[in-house]
């Protein structure tokens, strides 16, 4: 072997890597192959719902491994007429929607959230981007207001649609009855022990501790229970699953 | 009669017929090329994903405020050039479906190879490290014949030396786990389902910390394989991994052998 087959193969193996490379972004174009590369989803979710018990809880912290800073992240105000007014009165006429395949549809005011049993725990909070806070939530159970509400047995998605817009769209998330009704599931009002700020999703944010950040929905104005995610947002359960095909099943 | 005579000035050499032996088994080789595409796609979608926060930190959380022990901002432009990752423009969500893909066949690939390894004893008879080789004198002399490289044992051309058998261990037994092990520590789902995974890295971030250094040595792994790929005869090496036979290399010319190879072995 001369040295400048050796140099013509070195040539040639980078020059495949590069057509490899650009290769892989067609295939992913192709709608038969995108199916393929976004199966990976399912069977995750798949794996991780047979290896996990339904209640198995996220790690959780004590008060001195809390981050010093939590940072925000996505919309840090939405910043409407509407909420801004909530805002000036404190919240005080704020109220919480729960509709949709219910028996007794709510109407919770953040005194009748208080109300409930609560709940507090200092998790991580995981962003897909990569980065980890911890910090301390308080609310209760989702669980325990869709009990109230009394859920009918067709819902099989619990839909939240939030104050932020997005191209003019409410942001909103879904989570199925399996997350909605995990004891770390809560509707928090409270973060680090005093009320959840603008920037982290005043009044009420979703806390959903066994997925990704963006399923953890901030300003939360309504809940539904429905029994599918079609005819909602585009149907794919997310604002950002919609728009930039991120996992609905976030567990990863 | 005209006899056919070599020209007086070359001796006639007696004719060899070249030696094939069957060198890697079926499993080594199905796993060989389905990591070589599985590992490529890792790294460029790891790299997409890595984008998004370029930032490493030791412990359970770390963010913007927290102090990062590597920053690799200052890299982003090379970071984010497209020949580098998957997809080529930046898209986290895209990058994800890949590396999330990916990761199955890297993770149940790598358990399949090892089972299969055992039961046709490839660990045993190829892989196994015996303490005499891992003695500073024949480490030193294993460098030198590669320095000069110098690759098989003439009395076992077919056997792995031992820095070859230390970095193949290396990579299917540290390497490959730890990146498995670390990806799965960083899922918040897994996290809940094994509790420990997290416990035994010291916190999701120190997981994702081990995950990138574990990656930087499978990197380093490509390019030294690749390398000595090259140097020992790419054709024939990639051949006999396509159909596990490998024609043993000429024999190099008489030269005093050095003072300690690995023992030889009977090549199938």
């Amino acid at each position: 072997m001369t040295l400048i087959t050796r140099r013509t193969l070195v040539t040639g193996g980078a020059l495949g890597a590069g057509l490899l490379l650009s290769g892989c972004d067609k295939l992913a174009q192709q709608p038969s192959f995108r199916r393929i590369l976004f199966s990976g989803e399912k069977i995750n979710m798949g794996l991780q719902r047979a290896l996990m018990d339904r209640n198995a809880l996220a790690p959780e912290f004590t008060p001195d491994q809390m981050s010093p800073v939590f940072r925000t992240n996505g919309n840090s105000n939405p910043n409407t007429a509407d909420y801004n007014r909530h805002v000036a009165e404190n919240f005080a006429n704020w109220r919480l929607d729960i509709g949709g395949l219910v028996d007794r549809p709510l109407r919770l005011s953040l005194t009748d959230i208080g109300a409930f049993p609560q709940r507090a725990q200092i998790t991580r909070h995981d962003c897909v981007e990569g980065w980890s806070a911890i910090g301390k939530w308080q609310g209760p159970m989702l669980g325990n207001v869709l009990k109230a509400a009394g859920v009918r047995t067709s819902a099989r998605y619990i839909v939240f649609t939030c104050a932020d817009l997005w191209s003019g769209a409410p942001y909103y998330e879904s989570i199925d009855l399996i997350d909605a009704f995990h004891p770390q599931t809560i509707l928090a009002w409270a973060m680090n022990d005093k009320r959840v700020s603008v920037g982290h999703g005043a009044p009420i944010r979703l806390r959903v501790e066994r997925h990704l950040g963006y399923k953890n929905a901030k300003y939360v104005m309504r809940i539904d229970a429905v029994a599918s995610l079609a005819g909602i947002g585009l149907g794919k359960g997310g604002y950002w699953e919609d728009h930039v095909n991120y996992d609905w099943y976030a567990g990863i | 009669m005209d006899e056919p005579t070599a020209p007086p000035d070359t001796p006639l050499a007696p004719p060899i017929a070249p030696i094939v032996v069957y060198r890697h088994r079926l499993a080594t080789r199905i796993w060989h090329w389905i990591n070589a595409i599985t590992i490529f796609i890792m790294i460029g979608s790891g790299i997409g994903i890595l984008n998004a926060h370029p930032r490493l930190y030791w412990g359970q959380y770390g963010a913007n405020f927290d102090h990062a022990w590597l920053d690799l901002r200052p890299y982003g432009a090379i970071l984010r050039s497209g020949w580098l990752t998957i997809p080529a423009g930046y898209n986290l969500a895209i990058s994800r479906r890949w590396h999330l893909l990916f990761a199955l066949v890297l993770g149940f690939g790598l358990l399949v190879f090892m089972i299969a390894s055992l039961i046709n004893r490839h660990f045993q008879r190829d892989l196994r490290v015996r303490a005499r080789e891992i003695g500073p004198r024949h480490l030193w002399a294993d460098l030198l014949a590669h320095l000069r490289f110098d690759f098989h044992n003439p009395d076992d051309p077919a056997a792995y030396n031992t820095l070859q058998k230390l970095a193949y261990v290396a990579a299917i037994f540290v390497l490959i786990p730890l990146m498995i092990f670390t990806g799965l520590a960083m899922s918040p789902g897994m996290d809940a389902a094994w509790p420990w995974l997290i416990e035994l890295f010291g916190g999701r971030q120190s997981a994702r910390s081990i995950h990138f250094i574990a990656a930087s040595g499978i990197v380093l792994f490509v390019i030294v394989h690749l390398t000595l790929v090259v140097l020992a005869g790419p054709i024939e090496e990639v051949w006999s991994m396509i159909t596990g036979r490998w024609t043993l290399p000429a024999a190099p010319p008489p030269e005093p052998a050095p003072t300690s190879r690995a023992e030889p072995e009977a090549a199938e």
